[in-house]
């Protein structure tokens, strides 16, 4: 079958990414669910077991607090509470800690350190998937089963103030509550203070049970400035005096009803060092978690230690605490010292209820759950806790029942705690059949792809699939009849639940064809190799393909960097590699051009590379040196001048400073951001300047980053495109002025932050026209295909339109990447690849290189914290996902797009330069030569230029008026 | 600066950190049937090739042993010396070593064919005007290591002795046998440009230098978390940077920073001096050099 290249390209991709979608259902771990949990009331509560005598409790045990205050303040590490911070700026909570009547625990999230999934895994107690941190930004209702809906459904009444994620989550829920938005990040105090305004009134009226608070301000400041900012200290103070508050208020009022009230102290996640969150270091895993109760009196003298716990065993904690059951889907096991105030009977009815929910959600979710551990002491202790029961209602001997009764407890929290591990560990499971499938898939095209690559490379951009013929071999009916047998095994042997035995079996099937089609590919296109390369080696005349050292240095480079892929420090500091390869290439480079330049004299004919003084700048496609050389008359060859010899003085120096320039520009953006993991902490520019005191350097620096992106941008575009990008850009300034991340100079005061909307969609409608624009004129170039230099313009007009809109999404401080990855385009376009001539391959992956460096020296890494969300809200009023999701993308990957972009337009300039070259030399100053060299030169392979029109109209031409062609 | 100096400095050195496997490939296209000479005179030159080959291969084990002095000796005569621990202590022992032994073959052996003027102000402007190559080369290396990331301010001693080492095994072998003649130095490393084996050899340690410092900065991203990484760690009480030291309740460690790219130049410099008599042994047959 013979296709284009691009429709095989695309063909490959799509494989692949089919490939890649079932491998990653199979490596996220499905959630762990309970199944029938839709009407759990109707479900009447576990009774005490009983050995012979029948126990007359039957109902859930009544709440043992009246009212509850959930205090959650984002981001709160555990050291900001139990380490030195906490003890200078929390002075309140440290009392309590330390004396009062509370108990405290570190508390372990899971992954991923989101808050939404958090908030879930709070309330729920089960562990939510990796999915739903896509679903952060915008959470559907929670309909699974939680703390929230049981106490609504039990007639609490609920009161919220805080992130709106919650308003998201329990709509309906709440008789009062106030959203804060989470997405304006530089504002830390107005999002607490819209919480704290209605504490006072709240806090007197008494008719609520529940009262959940959810400060934003804390993990505010930890994006902005990090974890060791000073505003920390502030903020942890302002929230020490809110608790204080909080529980005097709660004590008062259980001097009136005595009645135990509890006051909870969370964080939903940590914080990293960087600020960020949502990856697996210590410091965003470790949580603080207090339970303020008057319940919890101590003795003097009684340290209390803050324990390690897990996260999910709130919501059960909760849910017992309010006389709820617990929660279906918590993973969770109660938290003891909670209830260790009470009489026996009842905490043994509390880790029962408690030990009996883990067991059925084990049931459910695992085949084989007599053999767990967990469950068999579970049944011990239910055992045991029916003979207590027992000689508890016959009243026996108080020491025996007070000995048997702490036996039971011990078998349960044993019990709980087995049962709990084995819960969580069933969410880290793989579906490893998925994987294997998608993993085959993934190898096989690839292998595919990368036979092809010399076909699909040459110049006629077609390439022959075999396709056709391995469908109707032997071998695919074969391999196809073998995999479906190994699926029916797979998939009636298999215990767990596996995705792709999900699937249709006509599904199943067509997967399994396709894989074995694209083996029989594979292996013809092997075979076809073969064949080709024996042939290729009797062919003496075949000439060797010489390769410079920067194309051994891109190979090993772009090898090298797949393989340090296989180690995590590797991943973690992948910036490190690219700025590594960067440099190294800048240095290969400037060899290449100081060899070009000085030792000229001393190279053989076959190095030295012109062609025509009037040939000033001709494509990288005219790079093949031995056949021009074989082309040219040998005097012209010894003596010819190189390019560089043709440039003027002052060119040639640029030329020659070109790389040390690059070096330099790429050694400032390194000390821009650091990013990472191992060296995140150290102080940099970018850090420096996004200090408040700092402010008016970062205007001084934003105001001349735009100029200098409007100076380099401007000059290929149309004059409408010109003017719509000054104002476009002189909007951008406003935009950040408004916000106030940059300052007017007439505007001392900058009281008056607005979300700045408005000059946002000035911008947005200055960058839709450009890109509009350039989208006409790309049009018009495909309906009038003799002029190639609108196509030119049209794509120049598309990359300035990006750059613009990058210039609106990146932070203030971010601008000089922008400037400086413009900058460097120009340089390299200018004074290296045109002058040295380099092949399109070749560009196209320094233009990779250089992206994937701009990606880090943006101060991404490889960490989802470092995804810079603000940049999604920018002139949106209200959170709509398609557009946030767009410009979020496009601001995290501005770099990579930006130079893809520019490769597209700075090869789409060559080549139509290229052609009028071609015309004018071959109908002009006859040299019919060259027009055959390069066609030659397509022959082999190696250009992507396939218009073989042009080239033999022009030889043609010069046939027809008599010169003389010798082949 | 003389900008024939800061040309050849610009162009020659850098390069090299790339350019070794596409030089070696360089060397096939070097073998040029050698049908012009009539036996005898091939026989003679054969000889006089072997000769030279057993001087080259000493000279290059004395250099080696020149390393391994400096390993030992300074134990005998200094407290706590060890490589890691007193690393910068033996780079500035092991540059000097290197250099001395250098020198001392330049005068023993005379490789290359005394200039013809040997007047004592001539010969003592020639060893000021090494010295100031020497110097320029140092500073040129440590503003590439800058570029490549080496801290800016801190650490510069460190990152300055680093550079001194490596122009010890790359530019005081060329200033001995080249002497200060960028001409030669430009031709040496050009493509076709080597005339005799001692400049071959050359051309091969310096490019593998380059490139056992270049491989060398591989380490410095792990992070040393795995059990032996910490092991080495623990044994050795260093720190890769200050976030480790403060995490492992240490207040001062020695730096870790230039150690693996220093050892990576010292095993690049003595993998060069072991296989380039072999490498040239065993081309022997298809080497020729024009004369110059």
């Amino acid at each position: 079958m013979r296709l284009g290249s691009g429709t095989f390209a695309a063909c490959c991709v799509v494989i692949e990414v089919l490939g890649v979608a079932l491998f990653l259902r199979g490596f996220f771990p499905t959630p762990v669910r309970s199944s029938a949990r839709t009407e759990h009331q109707a479900e009447p509560p576990a009774p005490e077991p009983s050995a012979g005598a029948s126990s007359n409790w039957t109902k859930l045990p009544p709440p043992l607090f009246r009212k509850v205050v959930i205090m959650l303040i984002d981001g709160l590490r555990d050291d900001f509470v139990f380490g030195s911070k906490g003890v200078k700026f929390m002075p309140y909570t440290t009392y309590l800690v330390e004396k009062g009547a509370s108990h405290s625990f570190v508390a372990e999230a899971k992954l991923p350190t989101v808050t939404m999934p958090r908030i879930k895994a709070l309330m729920t107690g089960s562990l939510p998937g990796f999915i739903d941190v896509v679903r952060n930004l915008n959470s559907p209702a929670l309909l699974e089963d939680n703390v929230i809906t049981q106490a609504k459904a039990a007639g609490k009444r609920i009161i919220f103030y805080g992130d709106e994620t919650w308003v998201k989550l329990f709509p309906r829920h709440f008789v009062e509550y106030d959203g804060t938005t989470s997405f304006f990040v530089s504002d830390y105090t107005e999002v607490d203070d819209n919480v704290t305004r209605h504490l006072d009134k709240v806090l007197k009226r008494g008719d609520w049970d529940v009262l959940i608070l959810h400060y934003l301000g804390l993990d505010h400041i930890g994006h902005v400035s990090g974890p060791s900012s000073p505003l920390i200290g502030h903020k942890l103070r302002e929230m020490d005096s809110i608790l204080m508050k909080i529980h005097t208020s709660l004590l008062s009022e259980e001097r009136e009803t005595l009645v135990p009230n509890l006051l909870v102290l969370c964080g939903d996640h940590g914080m990293s060092e960087t600020g960020g969150h949502g990856a697996s270091s210590v410091e965003e895993l470790n949580t603080a978690l207090i339970l303020i109760s008057s319940a919890f009196e101590r003795k003097p003298g009684d340290i209390r230690r803050p324990k390690h716990v897990q996260q999910t065993d709130l919501a059960a904690t909760l849910a017992i605490g309010l006389g709820l059951p617990i929660p279906g889907n918590s993973v969770g096991s109660l938290l003891f010292p909670t209830v260790e105030g009470r009489p026996v009977r009842e905490q043994l009815r509390f880790l029962h209820l408690n030990a009996v929910q883990l067991s059925k959600l084990l049931q459910e979710n695992v085949p084989s759950y007599t053999k767990e551990p967990g469950f068999e002491q579970f049944k011990m202790s239910e055992r045991l806790h029916g003979n207590w029961i027992r000689l508890y209602l016959e009243e026996n001997n108080s020491e025996v029942l007070f000995n048997l009764g702490a036996k039971v407890r011990r078998q349960y929290l044993d019990a709980l705690r087995t049962l709990s591990l084995s819960l969580s560990r069933q969410v880290a499971q793989y579906d490893i059949y998925s994987m294997l499938v998608g993993t085959v898939m993934v190898l096989e095209v690839l292998a595919l792809l990368l036979l092809s690559i010399p076909q699909a490379l040459s110049s006629e951009a077609e390439l022959e699939v075999p396709l056709w013929s391995p469908v109707f071999s032997l071998l695919f009916y074969l391999m196809f009849l073998v995999l479906s047998a190994l699926h029916v095994i797979v998939c009636t042997s298999t215990e767990s639940s596996c995705y792709f035995c999900g699937l249709s079996w006509l599904t199943a099937g067509g997967v399994m064809a396709l894989i074995s089609a694209l083996l029989c590919a594979v292996g013809s296109a092997l075979a076809k190799m073969f064949a080709d390369g024996k042939f290729l080696s009797k062919n003496p005349a075949h000439p060797k393909a010489r390769w410079s050292e920067l194309d051994v240095l891109i190979l090993l480079g772009t090898t090298g960097h797949v393989l340090s892929l296989g180690a995590s420090s590797f991943i973690e500091e992948e910036h490190q590699t690219w700025y590594f390869l960067i440099n190294t290439l800048c240095l290969a480079l400037c060899h290449e051009i100081y060899r070009n330049c000085f030792l000229r004299d001393d190279c053989e004919p076959q190095q030295c590379s012109h062609v025509e003084e009037g040939f000033v700048s001709p494509a990288p496609a005219l790079q093949d040196r031995s056949i021009r050389c074989n082309m040219l008359e040998p005097h012209r060859v010894s003596k010819g001048p190189t390019s560089l010899d043709t440039l003027r003085g002052y060119e040639k120096w640029m030329v020659l400073a070109s790389p040390w320039v690059i070096l330099t520009c790429c050694r400032l953006l390194r000390s821009l951001n650091q990013t990472g993991v191992q060296w995140a902490h150290r102080p940099d520019l970018g850090h420096w300047l996004t200090s408040s005191d700092h402010k008016a350097e970062l205007s001084v620096l934003a105001a001349l980053s735009l100029i200098l992106i409007f100076a380099l941008v401007q000059r290929r575009c149309s004059l409408t495109s010109k003017v719509a990008m000054a104002l476009g850009l002189l909007g951008v300034y406003c935009y950040r002025a408004a916000i106030g991340n940059v300052l007017f100079p007439w505007q001392r005061d900058s009281k008056d932050i607005s979300k700045g909307v408005i000059e946002a969609r000035f911008v947005h409608v200055f960058v839709l026209g450009i890109l509009f624009t350039g989208t006409k004129d790309l049009l018009k170039s495909q309906v009038i295909a003799a002029d190639f230099t609108i196509k030119t313009v049209g794509l120049w007009e598309i990359y300035s339109g990006l750059v613009l809109l990058a210039a609106l999404l990146f932070r203030p401080h971010n601008l000089p990447v922008l400037v400086f990855s413009l900058f460097i385009q120009t340089i390299m376009t200018k004074f290296i690849w045109k002058p040295l001539r380099h092949d399109a391959a070749e560009i196209t992956i320094m233009h990779y290189w250089f992206g994937q460096a701009f990606f880090y020296f943006q101060g991404n890494s490889n960490s989802i914290a470092t995804v810079d969300v603000s940049a999604g809200f920018v002139g949106l009023d209200t959170y709509m996902e398609v557009p946030a999701m767009f410009l979020t993308a496009f601001a995290t990957f501005a770099g990579p797009v930006l130079w893809a972009s520019h490769l597209v337009s700075f090869l789409s300039s060559e080549t139509s330069r290229t052609r009028t070259n071609i015309l004018q030399i071959c109908i002009g100053p006859r040299r019919p030569q060259i027009a055959k060299a390069i066609l030659r030169k397509n022959k082999a392979g190696g250009i992507t230029i396939p218009d073989f029109q042009i080239y033999y109209g022009a030889i043609i031409k010069e046939y027809g008026t008599g010169t003389e062609i010798d082949i | 600066m003389d900008p024939a100096l800061f040309r050849s400095s610009l162009s020659v050195w850098p390069s090299f950190l790339l350019v070794s496997a596409p030089v070696l490939f360089d060397y096939a296209s070097q073998r040029v049937p050698r049908c012009s000479h009539s036996p005898w005179i091939a026989s003679q030159e054969n000889t006089m090739k072997d000769t030279d080959i057993k001087r080259l291969l000493y000279t290059h084990l004395l250099c080696i042993f020149s390393i391994i002095l400096s390993i030992f000796i300074p134990s005998f005569f200094l407290e706590n010396f060890s490589i890691l621990e007193t690393h910068l202590t033996w780079l500035c022992i092991c540059s000097v070593f290197v250099t001395a032994v250098n020198l001392l073959l330049y005068l023993v052996v005379k490789p290359n064919a005394s200039s013809k003027r040997s007047s004592l102000s001539y010969k003592v402007t020639r060893f000021l005007k090494c010295c100031i190559y020497f110097l320029m080369s140092c500073f040129f290396f440590h503003v590439i290591f800058v570029l490549y990331g080496a801290p800016l301010i801190e650490l510069v001693l460190e990152t300055f002795l680093f550079a001194v080492i490596l122009s010890t095994f790359t530019t005081v072998p060329c200033l001995c046998l080249l002497g200060p003649n960028i001409k030669a130095w430009l031709r040496v490393f050009s493509r076709n440009g080597v005339t005799s084996i001692w400049e071959n050899s050359l051309q091969i340690t310096t490019i593998s230098s380059f490139i056992g410092t270049w491989l060398g900065a591989f380490p410095i991203p792990l992070d040393w978390e795995r059990p032996w990484q910490m092991a080495i760690e623990r044994k050795y009480k260093m720190c890769r940077s200050l976030y480790v030291c403060t995490r492992h309740g240490a207040s001062h460690c020695p730096q870790v920073w230039p150690i693996s790219c220093t050892l990576g130049a010292t095993f690049g410099y003595v993998a060069g001096l072991v296989i380039s008599p072999l490498w040239i042994y065993w081309n022997r047959k298809q080497l020729t050099y024009k004369n110059h």
